[in-house]
C-alpha cells in the first residue's frame, strides 16, 4: 500500500469532495472526471496545499495529513508555471536538489544526464522562455526524475499539447515512473490518455472521488457516473 | 455592410472631432499660448534654479520613501490571511478620491503644531514639530503615496501564478529563497513604474506645496506658476515656469507609459492567498508591526477628521453650503464632459483602428498627452488666451469644471477604451451578423460592456473634480469659491474647527458622489 485516504471530506464553499480508498505501491493511476469534479483539488490534498476539513491521509501508514507539502514524498507537475523564468534550465532542474543552486560537478554531471534522459542534451544554459511548451514540460520532467520521490503526481500536464507530443510525452514519463518505481497518480479528463498508460481509474465525480478500478475494465463497463461524462 | 466599416454618422463625427479639438487646445494650445509668452530670451534665476531643484528632490525623497515603506506593506497584505484585509486593501484605494486639502487637514491633526505628536512631544518636554517646508511636503506626499504604491505592488504579487508558490513549497525553498526566486524577479518588473508614477505625481503636486510648503526653501514650480500669475501678475514669467513644468512632465509621462503597467481599479485584490513559507515568528512579527504602522500613519488623521469635523458640521456658515453646490454643479458637470469625450474618441479610435491604424494610434497617444500637462500649466495657458476678451474671474467655474474634465480623461479613456474594444471584438460581430441597426447594436451589444466602467469612471472624474484646489485657484474672485477652495481658506486664517467641518462635508460628498455613479452602472448588471 502506497497512499491511503482514510474518510477525506474537502469543501471549498459550496462545493466539497469526499474520498475514502487505497492505492497500490507502483501503480499508475488515472484521476478521471469533469472539469470542476474536483481531480485537481484532490491532488491538491494529497500533495499538501489544502487541508481536508475531516479524515486523514497515509503514506506507508504514516500520517501525513499535516505534514508540509516540502516534507511529502511527492514531485509533482503542473499544466504551466513549472519553471522560474528568470533561471537557465540547468538551475531550474538544480532546485530538485538544492534551493542554494551551489552544484559540485557531480551534481551538474546528473542533471546533464537527466537531460539527455528527457531528450534536450545540451540544453542546460537556455532559459525557460528561449523553450516550446513541451520542451519546457520535460525540463520539469527531468528535475521530477532526479527528485527520485515515491510518488509522482501530474496535474494536466500536457492539455496543450497536441496528439504525437502528447503520447511521446507519456511515454516519457511512463519511463520515469518505471524507473524511479514511482507511483504515478495523474490528472486528466481524457479518457484516451487514462487508457493509454495508466493501470487504473480513480473516477471522480458529482462530489465523490470513487475506489481505483482497472482502467479497461472500467471502460468496458462504465458504471453510470462515467457513462454520463463519456457520453454514451 | 458591417457596421465597423461604414463611415461615422454626422453627429458621432461631430462629437469626437469637437472631443478631439478641445484636447488639442486644452494640450497643444496652451503649451503654444505659454511658448509665445514666455520669456525664452530670459536667463533663469538663481532662485528658479533652487525651484526646479526643490520640486525634483522632494519628489525623489517622496517617491523612494513611498515604495520602500510600500513594499513591506504589499508583502504583508499578500501572504498573510486575517480578518480585516479586505477592509484595508478597500481602504487603500481611498485616498484617491480624498481630497488633498482634507487630507492636509487632517496630518496637520497628527503631526502639526497642536497635533497629536506635538502635544506627546511637548509633554515630556521637547519641542513640538514644525511641519511646514520640505518635511511636512514629504510627509504629505508620502501620506498620498503608500496606497497607490501598495496597490500596485500587491497586484505584482497577485499576478505571480500560484503554481510558482507551489512550486517552491514542493521543492523546501525556504521564505529567503522564496525572495530570491519569486518576489524580487517580480518586483524588479513591477517597481520601476510605480516609482515614476508616484515621481511624476509629487512633480506636479500642488495643493500640499500650497498648503505645508511655500517661502524660498520649499516651492514648487506649480506653486510658483501661481505665485507669479495670482501675485505678481507676471505673465511672461507664468509662462516660463509653466513651459519648465511642461517639459519636464513631458518627459517623465512619456517614460512612464512605456514602463508602466495599466493600473487595475475595478478588479478586486481578493484572491485566496496559499502561501507555506513565512512562518517564523519573525517575520509574522514584522508582518503585524509593518502593517499596524502603515494603517496607524494613513488612518489616523483620517479619523481625526470625523472626530473633529462631527460638531462644527452642523453649524457650517450660509457662504460653505453656496460652495458646497457650486462644487457638485462643478463635478458633475465636469464628469459627464469627460466621460462623454472618452467615448466620443473611443468610437473615433475604434472606426479608425480598421481603415487607418497609424491615425487611430496617433489618436490614441494624443489622448493620453494631457498626462504630460499639468493644471496650473492649463490653467496658465487658458488665463492668458481668455485675458484679452473677457475677465478671467467671471468664468472661474467653468474654467474649472473644464480642466477638471480634462484631467481625469486619461483615467476615463483607460477604463472605456479596452472595455469597448472587447465588446466590439466580442460581440460586435455577432450584432452584425444578426442584422442589428445602430441603436440596437449599441443597446444590446456594446452598452451592457460599458456600464460598469463608464459609472465608475463618472463617480472617480466627479470625485476627483470635488476634491480638486487647482485651477479655481488661479480664477477665484474672493467672492466665488467652491469647497476645497473655501476650506482652504478657512485654514490660511487659523479656523481650523470650521475647516474640520467643511472637510467633513467635502469628504462624505465626494464619496457620496462617487458612489451613485459607480452603483448606477453596476445596477441590472448580469454579464460576467
Amino acid at each position: 500500500m502506497s497512499i491511503k485516504l482514510d474518510n477525506v471530506k474537502i469543501s471549498h464553499g459550496k462545493f466539497s469532495l469526499q474520498a475514502d480508498f487505497e492505492i497500490e505501491k507502483g501503480k499508475k493511476i488515472a484521476l478521471l472526471g469533469p472539469s470542476g469534479g474536483g481531480k485537481s483539488t484532490l491532488l491538491s490534498a494529497i500533495a499538501g496545499f489544502k487541508t481536508p476539513d475531516s479524515g486523514r491521509i497515509f503514506f506507508e501508514n504514516t500520517d501525513i495529513t499535516s505534514t508540509p507539502p516540502a516534507k511529502r514524498p511527492i514531485a509533482l507537475l503542473f499544466q504551466n508555471h513549472n519553471l522560474f523564468p528568470h533561471l537557465s534550465v540547468r538551475n531550474n532542474i538544480a532546485l530538485g536538489i538544492t534551493t542554494t543552486l551551489k552544484l559540485s560537478l557531480k551534481e551538474i554531471e546528473t542533471i546533464d544526464k537527466a537531460l539527455l534522459r528527457v531528450g534536450l542534451d545540451g540544453l542546460g544554459n537556455k532559459m525557460p522562455s528561449e523553450l516550446s511548451g513541451g520542451q519546457q514540460q520535460r525540463v520539469a520532467l527531468a528535475r521530477c526524475l532526479i527528485r527520485k520521490q515515491p510518488i509522482l503526481c501530474l496535474d494536466e500536464p500536457f492539455a496543450a499539447l497536441g496528439p504525437a507530443l502528447k503520447k511521446e510525452m507519456l511515454d516519457l514519463v511512463q519511463e520515469i515512473a518505471e524507473t524511479t518505481n514511482a507511483t504515478l497518480l495523474m490528472v486528466t479528463h481524457q479518457p484516451d490518455d487514462a487508457s493509454y498508460i495508466t493501470d487504473q481509474t480513480i473516477l471522480i465525480a458529482e462530489g465523490k472521488a470513487h475506489r481505483p478500478v482497472t482502467t479497461n475494465k472500467l471502460f468496458a463497463n462504465p458504471p453510470a457516473a462515467l457513462a454520463k461524462y463519456l457520453g454514451n | 455592410m458591417a457596421y465597423r466599416t461604414k463611415p461615422l454618422r454626422p453627429i458621432q463625427l461631430i462629437f469626437s472631432s469637437s472631443a478631439f479639438a478641445l484636447l488639442l487646445l486644452l494640450t497643444l494650445g496652451t503649451v503654444i499660448t505659454l511658448w509665445l509668452h514666455a520669456d525664452i530670451g530670459f536667463q533663469l534665476l538663481v532662485s528658479d534654479w533652487a525651484i526646479i531643484k526643490f520640486t525634483i528632490f522632494q519628489a525623489l525623497t517622496s517617491a523612494t520613501i513611498s515604495i520602500l515603506i510600500a513594499i513591506p506593506a504589499a508583502r504583508a497584505l499578500s501572504r498573510r490571511k486575517f480578518k480585516g484585509r479586505q477592509v484595508v486593501l478597500t481602504l487603500m484605494g481611498a485616498p484617491f478620491i480624498l481630497p488633498t486639502i482634507v487630507a492636509i487637514l487632517g496630518i496637520l491633526a497628527v503631526w502639526g503644531r497642536s497635533g497629536y505628536v506635538s502635544e506627546f512631544l511637548q509633554k515630556i518636554g521637547n519641542d513640538p514639530i514644525n511641519i511646514y517646508g520640505f518635511y511636512g511636503v514629504v510627509l504629505a506626499h508620502v501620506f498620498f503615496n503608500i496606497p497607490l504604491a501598495t496597490r500596485l505592488i500587491v497586484q505584482g504579487w497577485t499576478a505571480i501564478p500560484v503554481e510558482q508558490f507551489r512550486l517552491a513549497a514542493q521543492l523546501g525553498i525556504s521564505t529567503s529563497g522564496i525572495g530570491r526566486h519569486i518576489e524580487r524577479p517580480m518586483l524588479r518588473t513591477v517597481v520601476p513604474g510605480a516609482f515614476l508614477i508616484i515621481f511624476l505625481l509629487c512633480i506636479s503636486s500642488f495643493a500640499i506645496a500650497l498648503a505645508l510648503g511655500g517661502g524660498p526653501k520649499a516651492t514648487t514650480i506649480e506653486l510658483a506658476i501661481y505665485q507669479a500669475l495670482r501675485f505678481d501678475f507676471n505673465l511672461a514669467k507664468a509662462s516660463q515656469l509653466a513651459m519648465i513644468q511642461f517639459s519636464l512632465c513631458a518627459i517623465l509621462g512619456s517614460l512612464a507609459i512605456f514602463i508602466t503597467k495599466p493600473i487595475n481599479f475595478i478588479q478586486g485584490l481578493d484572491h485566496e492567498i496559499e502561501r507555506w513559507d513565512g512562518n517564523e515568528i519573525h517575520h509574522k512579527i514584522f508582518d503585524i508591526l509593518v502593517l499596524l504602522i502603515v494603517c496607524l500613519f494613513l488612518f489616523l488623521p483620517l479619523f481625526s477628521i470625523i472626530i473633529r469635523g462631527a460638531v462644527p458640521l452642523f453649524t457650517l456658515p450660509a457662504l460653505v453650503w453656496i460652495a458646497a453646490l457650486n462644487s457638485i454643479v462643478v463635478a458633475v458637470i465636469s464628469a459627464f464632459l469627460s466621460v462623454g469625450m472618452a467615448i466620443s474618441m473611443s468610437i473615433f479610435i475604434i472606426k479608425m483602428s480598421y481603415k487607418l491604424p497609424i491615425m487611430s494610434k496617433a489618436m490614441e497617444i494624443i489622448s493620453f498627452l494631457i498626462l504630460a500637462s499639468s493644471p496650473l500649466v492649463i490653467g496658465t495657458g487658458l488665463f492668458i488666451l481668455t485675458f484679452p476678451f473677457i475677465s478671467p474671474f467671471t468664468i472661474a467655474l467653468p474654467m474649472t469644471a473644464l480642466v477638471n474634465a480634462a484631467m481625469s480623461l486619461p483615467f476615463s479613456l483607460r477604463m472605456i477604451l479596452p472595455a469597448m474594444t472587447n465588446a466590439e471584438n466580442q460581440y460586435g460581430r455577432l450584432a452584425d451578423s444578426l442584422g442589428m441597426n445602430d441603436w440596437a447594436r449599441f443597446n444590446i451589444a456594446i452598452w451592457p460592456r460599458l456600464r460598469r466602467p463608464v459609472g465608475f469612471s463618472i463617480g472617480l472624474a466627479a470625485a476627483l473634480s470635488m476634491g480638486d484646489l487647482g485651477v479655481i485657484t488661479l480664477f477665484a474672485p474672493p467672492d466665488v469659491a467652491t469647497l476645497p477652495l473655501v476650506m482652504y481658506r478657512m485654514m490660511s486664517s487659523y479656523q481650523l474647527t470650521g475647516a474640520a467641518g467643511v472637510a467633513l462635508l467635502l469628504v462624505s460628498l465626494s464619496i457620496i458622489l462617487f458612489w451613485i455613479f459607480d452603483r448606477g452602472g453596476r445596477l441590472e448588471h448580469k454579464i460576467r
